[in-house]
């Protein structure tokens, strides 16, 4: 995803000297032909997030597109009145964009797993928060961010799958996509989690249990029409998401549900309330806090008696 | 003879005194302590189209001690940006004018702020696009001394003097008291000048109650071409009434019966003098 992202960021840099590229002195390895071939929209400010957003406002409000870049906490808990106050209210054209959601960073230790960020950043007015399940996402989602008016986040991590979920599909941030189709669960996911939920729906399948997997890319403003179309096909909707369990991916489908009063079982597999203390990579982590394709798998079972 | 920008500080003392009074709100010390500054911004300094306030040559200026907005509020309006009497709704329930400076429905407001620390960085952010696309904008923000606790001010000061941003100017309202106590008693500041200049700021000092050497502080001429200008103003909390002056007290106090009416005549004193 990170690659898709600079990829991205490169053409549209290329197109619109209007584009920047800030960064709190991270990225190393990913922005250098960027910081060569554009120098005048490249920006590193050094460590320092509450800056960072600062001057990515001013020059917002002066009619510059402008990225900001960060590991997940740094980019949004560290200055998050800086993007309330001065990015969110005055509504200029920013992108937050965090490396690393979830348990990329997982041997890096608790400082860098981005597990509350989802659910902070969709409680702030006027801004997009879009979750890219895959690299293909990723790379389209930044191209359609650039040109919306106020503020984004977009959380990505590495890795990912670079195809689009099939022939002649068109991106749209607030539309979510359908990677695989069944009529008995559906599995509603944002981020590279999303191929735990591959594997869980294989072997669910061997057992006669299909699953329909739906990417919820964009969590805020949310495919609410989607949601209640889901849960009315197939009655069981979980949510997947590398991230804690309350007011992320599956409280806003929840709240959702509540709202329109879909009779539906609905269930989340998230991060239970915790901190991780213990470090390992994204896989291991998943595992260790429930959120992997044999966690999703017995949780389906559970639900269908099976 | 007055000046010109003493007689709009005359009319902004006294109008923040009653828009303080009338929506029961706080922080008129602090707003006292930069009318004169304000006055000379407004009057003198400041490129600025009250008709077409986001015209594109204008000067920006952005108060980060929003809590003395109804100075700025005060000032926008005696230069026409929008009605005097909308100064009466400030504070009142339903009202745009907040006590912290807010731009929604406000013409001539550059920015909103409230929370300190902010105005700066957003503040070089504007005057770096000043440099990348060769605008001759100024770039003026005022800061507060008890401001300088916030730390993101000291990563937006360095960043100012590495990209040379000589097309901001930064006032600090050094009047050396804060919310409870005195600057020194708090954090200390001091040496203050030696701090921006060690960090590689212009520094100039002055009385931030004499118009004329704010005046030319603010100048073009004192700038100091590759250097952001730091002008450290040294001002008097709640200057222009007597028992507000240098009084923590008058930081959250609104002036109200006799207090007020006693302001209001002392100001009028003044304004005749």
């Amino acid at each position: 995803m990170r690659d898709a992202f600079a990829k991205q960021l490169y053409n549209l840099a290329k197109k619109d000297k209007d584009v920047m590229f800030i960064t709190g002195d991270l990225g190393y390895g990913v922005f250098e032909s960027f910081a060569r071939d554009f120098p005048k929209q490249y920006l590193n400010v050094g460590v320092a997030e509450q800056n960072m957003t600062g001057i990515a406002v001013g020059l917002g409000l002066e009619g510059k597109k402008v990225f900001t870049y960060s590991i997940a906490n740094f980019a949004t808990f560290r200055c998050l009145e800086q993007i309330r106050n001065d990015a969110a209210y005055h509504n200029v054209n920013l992108t937050i964009v965090c490396s690393g959601g979830g348990f990329t960073y997982g041997p890096l230790g608790m400082s860098h797993h981005a597990t509350e960020d989802i659910a902070v950043m969709r409680s702030i007015p006027n801004i997009k928060v879009v979750v890219p399940s895959t690299a293909w996402e990723t790379y389209h989602a930044t191209k359609k961010l650039v040109n919306l008016d106020g503020v984004s986040y977009l959380r990505i991590e590495k890795g990912g799958i670079k195809k689009p979920p099939f022939k002649n599909v068109k991106y749209k941030i607030g539309k979510s996509l359908i990677y695989k189709k069944g009529s008995d669960v559906s599995i509603v996911v944002a981020g590279g989690i999303i191929e735990e939920c591959f594997a869980a729906a294989k072997e669910l399948e061997n057992i006669n249990i299909k699953c329909q997997i739906i990417s919820m890319h964009t969590i805020n403003p949310l495919d609410e029409q989607a949601i209640i179309k889901a849960a009315k096909k197939t009655k069981v909707l979980i949510t997947v998401e590398e991230h804690n369990c309350n007011g992320g991916l599956g409280g806003a489908i929840a709240e959702v549900i509540a709202r329109n009063n879909i009779d539906c079982q609905f269930d989340m597999v998230a991060i239970n309330n915790k901190f991780s203390s213990i470090v390992g990579d994204q896989k291991y982590l998943r595992k260790e806090y429930g959120l992997d394709s044999k966690f999703i798998v017995s949780k389906i079972k559970k639900i269908l008696k099976k | 003879m007055k000046l010109k920008s003493e007689n709009l500080a005359s009319k902004i003392r006294m109008h923040t005194l009653q828009m303080t009074s009338l929506g029961n709100s706080s922080h008129i010390g602090s707003i006292l302590s930069i009318v004169d500054i304000i006055s000379v911004l407004y009057e003198d300094t400041l490129k600025i189209f009250p008709t077409n306030p986001k015209n594109k040559l204008r000067d920006r200026f952005i108060l980060s001690k929003g809590h003395a907005g109804a100075a700025v509020y005060a000032a926008l309006a005696e230069k026409k940006f929008f009605p005097i009497s909308n100064l009466a709704k400030h504070c009142s329930n339903g009202s745009y004018l907040s006590g912290h400076v807010s731009h929604i429905k406000v013409p001539g407001v550059e920015f909103s702020t409230g929370s300190l620390g902010h105005g700066l960085s957003v503040s070089c952010g504007i005057a770096l696009n000043g440099k990348l696309e060769k605008k001759k904008y100024r770039v003026f923000a005022l800061l507060s001394d008890g401001e300088c606790d916030e730390g993101s001010n000291w990563e937006a000061i360095l960043f100012a003097s590495h990209h040379k941003l000589d097309n901001l100017t930064v006032i600090i309202d050094y009047n050396k008291l804060q919310s409870l106590e005195s600057t020194h008693q708090t954090l200390e500041l001091e040496p203050f000048v030696q701090k921006w200049k060690s960090f590689g700021w212009n520094v100039i000092e002055v009385d931030g109650h004499n118009h004329r050497k704010i005046k030319i502080a603010l100048g073009k001429n004192k700038i100091s071409k590759n250097k952001p200008t730091c002008i450290i103003a040294h001002t008097t909390k709640g200057k222009g009434v007597s028992f507000m002056e240098n009084n923590t007290l008058w930081h959250y106090r609104s002036p109200q019966g006799d207090e007020f009416l006693s302001a209001r005549s002392e100001l009028l004193k003044n304004t005749r003098t």
